[in-house]
């Protein structure tokens, strides 16, 4: 039995379908809800991953290098918007965040 | 069932119990220490589709840069964690609800398509000739027909920094600092004011005259 494209395929569609779950079930707690950004972020690469060795096409790995600029910009956005957030609130917590409810 | 389809389970059952910790764990360390080895176990896989560059960059970038940040973050941050966590099972229906669907519609797509593809094209079959190099093709790319994006994503970067610094900075009310282009600008007449004001002259009081005094007794 080898592995396919099928394989990793699978491997990305449960993780990515996990940290969907993970999104919803910390509805709560921002941080844990960014790693599950990170997560699902994860799964998309390893689609990409597969794809460019099973097809033999290098762009896909350019496109994983691309994504992980991005992600990286974007978390260290999101923890300090974190951290200004806790200064202003003294909690995390996403239901309290409202202020801008009309 | 070859050494390497052994290695692929290994490393996605352990992918996938971290990634189960990571959204189930109580406490926001032991998520992002979890995720931490999610990481590692996703530059595993990679390495089994010979992307060794992005594999190493994972575990270089995420592992080294992005979770040391979330770790500082959390345990910066003090956290009540029993108000995060009530509630968490509320909304288990709609999360596996949605997980199921998305598991559902991705296993309908994989199911159907990708049989062409089921050994590695002639391109991956070179690709794992001996003195192949992944990074070198890889950075032969980038640099000649991405050199744009590449370009753009340094700059993302840089907004990244510029925009994460200028959110946190926060100036100390009780610190006297100086402006040194005040300082610079500053001349005679801004320090020191010359008032022109009459002299006032205290006019010596009226000696009581003792002497008259002493003569009258």
């Amino acid at each position: 039995m080898t592995l396919t494209l099928g394989h990793f395929l699978s491997l990305g569609a449960i993780l990515f379908a996990l940290s969907v779950i993970g999104i919803f079930l910390n509805r709560r707690n921002l941080i844990v809800m960014l790693m599950a950004i990170e997560l699902m972020l994860l799964a998309v690469n390893m689609n990409f991953v597969a794809f460019s060795y099973y097809l033999g096409d290098m762009h896909g790995q350019v496109f994983v290098f691309f994504i992980l600029t991005v992600a990286a910009a974007e978390s260290a956005i999101g923890l300090a918007i974190l951290v200004l957030l806790f200064r202003n609130k003294s909690n995390i917590n996403v239901e309290e965040l409202n202020t801008l409810k009309g | 069932m070859d050494i390497k389809t052994g290695f692929f389970y290994l490393f996605s059952a352990v992918l996938l119990f971290a990634a189960f910790r990571v959204i189930t764990a109580r406490n926001p360390v032991y998520a992002a220490l979890y995720l931490v080895l999610a990481f590692f176990q996703a530059a595993a896989v990679w390495m089994l589709l010979k992307a060794e560059f992005l594999a190493i960059s994972l575990v270089l970038v995420y592992v080294g840069a992005v979770m040391v940040l979330f770790l500082f973050v959390v345990m910066m941050l003090d956290i009540n964690v029993d108000s995060l966590r009530a509630g968490f099972w509320k909304h288990f229906p709609v999360a596996a609800t949605v997980g199921a669907i998305i598991a559902l519609e991705m296993a309908a797509v994989l199911m159907g398509g990708f049989r062409l593809a089921e050994e590695p094209r002639a391109a991956a079959a070179a690709a794992s000739a001996a003195d192949f190099s992944n990074t070198k093709e890889l950075g032969k790319l980038l640099y000649s027909e991405y050199l744009y994006p590449l370009e753009i994503a340094a700059v993302i970067l840089l907004v990244a920094i510029v925009a994460a610094i200028a959110l946190t900075l926060r100036q100390r009310k009780d610190s006297r600092h100086m402006d040194p282009a005040d300082q610079v600008k500053v001349r005679a007449r801004d320090r020191i004011r010359i008032v022109q004001m009459p002299p006032t002259v205290v006019e010596p009081e009226p000696q009581p005259a003792p002497a008259a005094a002493e003569g009258k007794a």
